[in-house]
């Protein structure tokens, strides 16, 4: 049985939400000691990692990434994602189904959960299709696919608009305890739309929707989880405008979190700048005052959780006018160094920001992980946090290049990164 | 006099003076462009291509007579029946013909930003004949150019947009425009028809057209953008017609001087009236079509002067 012990830390405990000094000692894929010593005496490891004063957190949960398979390999395969999380410090990749074809089916599940598993070197778990086909029409097998592995049921940005389709598949996976990820946006105001609207995009001529659709989206799921009592978590939440409904529902004892992402934590819609379409993501980046918004509510932990939604798309799909490019952008490896931005900014903590990186998606899925903790799962990332980089996207680890960031000036490095005690990672 | 631009994709990047060079030289084309001998060398032995994605006459029909009075071999392209029905993309287009040399490439696309995107990936100059919503320059600056004129200068007058800004191109290179040159704009249409965000343009914004139109010395119509409109902005076209449409009563509280204008095609009873639009007293439209030949040689010249000067430099 093979010990590691990394000494000489600052360790990020995110339950006692609190940062110090200290050692861990890893042992059969788990933390099995956790010493206030920087370099504890008579601790005999087969590995000694001394970690020189840098930041050990645990591994990041990433709830919502896309991977290329099945149908789009070409922009991404198990391998090349799993690779880039582990590079990135992500430990727990909790996967779209929004592939091509979707996973909507336990076949399908099953066929990815084997990819996975084969190819990757960080756990991968994944999420299914709320509705057959994401169509919105009809659920899917909610209790095959959960025994089938299936840890949340998501149509991703396909709105359930049908407020009847919604409420049943609600009242079912109520009734097997399942977790229902949606996507807070009222469909009919967003279609089309590239751009948020406002002066901005006004001036660029290009199609816009009013944040306030984000609002009426969550009113109207928050309604139906008022009506099922379902376990409801809204994915992306980035207007000031949202928050006062999701406040709402949390005091009044619904079972419901939110989450947001990197990069509507650190862009505003100024930075598409001359039509950039590596800054055009779903939802559109939004005002700057938004964004602080945004911000302040992870601080405050209305927000409870961060994640990449990182989305592959190759050059060609990118390379068109602003209306007609592919969305999203690849976050997995480049996560890390750019929300510690808001820490270098004062706007977060270091505690803050892993909380909603690590522990509260791995309690929101019921994993025990996200934590440094004795007996919790050694998933965890050493990382530099004010070690300058400067992002080259030619470098990353996906096979897709299609990240904002490329060429930014970052302070943060991962320097190594451990999943079940195995190091998958060293810079 | 500087113009140091390789592209003319907008209003945005000019400033007053670099306007100001354009009308001036657009100036003097208006009266080559009245002589019998109207020919001159100004583009010679340079290729220009007008590359339409979306359909237009009267504006590549004026592209393709400025390049040809100056001397440019012409080429017009007509995008909808080529190659981009075939899934070639954008930017591959634009490779091909940029194989093929040109000098002055003239582009007009429906989506937004779509002639930046080109001009960043050709040797030549750009110019910029619509994107999407975005920007139409030579359609304000020959606007620009037709006030000045009628009204001897082109600062300090109160100019009223009148209908479908939220879909033209034509409404937000005007804003620029004439904000640069100083002058009060009032944005006058339904809200449905108003771009959001519309108050920090720096305009005054007037849902009632007879107020709007009160004591301004520019009425500037736009087309109802009927094939950009799916669905349920407006009521109806006669209540369009009856609430904003410039009829004689409307046009009665401008000031009596007051010119009217219209960038064409314009839909007669939809929101011109058909005797304001042929009054000869009011109306400048015809004049807006001849100094639109005289601003696109202008501008072609000032950048073929640069492409000359510098044929490697890469200018803003």
């Amino acid at each position: 049985m093979t010990k590691t012990l990394i000494q000489n830390a600052r360790l990020i405990d995110t339950e006692a939400n609190a940062l110090r000094e200290g050692s861990v000692l890893i042992e059969a894929g788990r933390i099995a000691q956790i010493f206030e010593d920087t370099h504890p005496a008579g601790v005999s490891a087969d590995e000694m990692i001394d970690a020189g004063g840098k930041h050990l957190a645990p591994g990041i949960v990433d709830i919502g990434v896309k991977i290329g398979e099945p149908g789009e390999r070409h922009k991404e395969s198990y391998g090349t994602a799993g690779q880039a999380a582990a590079a990135g410090g992500v430990t727990t990749i909790v996967t779209r189904p929004d592939t091509n074809p979707c996973i909507d089916t336990p076949e399908s599940l099953e066929f990815i959960r084997r990819r996975a598993n084969e190819a990757a070197p960080v756990n991968v778990l994944p999420m299914a299709a709320l509705t057959k086909g994401r169509e919105g029409r009809e659920m899917t097998e909610i209790g095959f696919l959960m025994d089938a592995g299936a840890v949340a049921f998501t149509d991703c940005t396909h709105v359930v608009a049908d407020s009847k389709v919604m409420n049943r598949a609600m009242v079912y996976a109520k009734s097997l305890d399942a977790l229902v990820i949606g996507h807070p946006q009222d469909p009919a105001l967003s279609k089309g739309a590239a751009a948020t609207s406002g002066k901005f995009a006004s001036l660029r001529g290009l199609p816009a929707v009013s944040p306030m659709a984000e609002r009426m989206g969550l009113d109207r799921d928050i309604a139906l989880v008022e009506m099922t009592g379902v376990r409801y978590h809204a994915d992306i939440i980035t207007t000031a405008r949202a928050l006062p409904a999701l406040e709402r529902a949390k005091a009044n004892g619904f079972d419901v979190t939110a989450g947001t992402t990197m990069h509507h934590l650190t862009l505003n819609e100024m930075d598409v700048a001359d039509y950039r379409t590596f800054f055009k993501v779903t939802p559109p980046l939004r005002s700057e005052d938004d964004r602080n918004a945004i911000v302040a509510a992870i601080r405050d932990g209305l927000i409870d959780m961060i994640g990449s939604y990182h989305t592959p798309q190759d050059e060609e799909s990118k390379r068109l006018p602003f209306e007609e490019a592919a969305s999203g952008a690849v976050g997995l490896e480049t996560m890390l160094p750019v929300l510690l931005r808001l820490y270098h900014s004062g706007e977060l903590d270091l505690t803050t920001l892993f909380r909603a990186l690590s522990l509260n998606p791995a309690k929101r899925l019921g994993l025990d992980c996200g934590r440094l903790s004795e007996g919790a799962p050694a998933d965890l990332v050493l990382f530099d946090a004010d070690k300058p980089i400067i992002l080259d996207r030619f470098k990353l680890q996906s096979k897709s290049k299609n990240t904002p960031f490329d060429g930014a000036r970052l302070q943060g490095k991962v320097l190594g990164t451990w999943v079940g005690g195995t190091r998958v990672y060293q810079a | 006099m500087r113009f140091d631009h390789r592209h003319l994709l907008g209003i945005d990047p000019l400033r007053p003076d670099e306007i100001t060079t354009i009308l001036d030289l657009a100036e003097h084309y208006v009266t080559f462009n009245r002589s019998r001998q109207k020919h001159a060398n100004a583009l010679a032995g340079l290729t220009q291509i007008n590359m339409f994605f979306e359909n237009s006459t009267r504006t590549q029909a004026s592209f393709e007579l400025a390049g040809k009075r100056l001397g440019a071999d012409v080429m017009n392209m007509a995008m909808q029946a080529s190659s981009i029905k075939k899934g070639e993309t954008l930017i591959d287009t634009a490779m091909t013909l940029n194989a093929m040399h040109p000098d002055l490439l003239v582009v007009r696309h429906p989506h937004s930003g779509a002639v930046d995107l080109l001009a960043q990936k050709v040797n030549c100059a750009v110019l910029n004949a619509g994107d999407g919503r975005h920007e139409h320059p030579t359609q304000a600056l020959l606007d620009a150019l037709t006030i000045r004129r009628a009204k001897g200068r082109l600062h300090r007058l109160n100019i009223a947009i009148c209908g479908d800004i939220a879909h033209s191109r034509v409404a937000r290179s005007n804003i620029l425009l004439l904000h640069k040159m100083e002058n009060r704009i009032r944005l006058v249409g339904p809200p449905t028809l108003m771009p959001a965000g519309i108050e920090a343009f720096g305009t005054e914004v007037y849902h009632d057209m007879e107020e709007g139109l009160k004591d301004v010395d520019v009425v500037m119509m736009l087309r109802l953008q009927k094939e950009r409109m799916d669905g349920g902005f407006i009521p109806s076209e006669r209540e369009y017609y009856h609430r904003y449409g410039l009829d004689a009563a409307k046009l009665s509280h401008a000031k009596p001087d007051a010119i009217v204008m219209h960038p064409g095609p314009m839909n007669r009873g939809v929101e011109i009236d058909g005797t304001i639009a042929d009054d000869i007293n009011r109306s400048v439209i015809q004049d807006q079509v001849e100094m639109g030949v005289a601003v696109r040689m202008a501008a072609m010249d000032l950048l073929a002067r640069n492409l000359r000067a510098n044929p490697k430099d890469i200018m803003a």
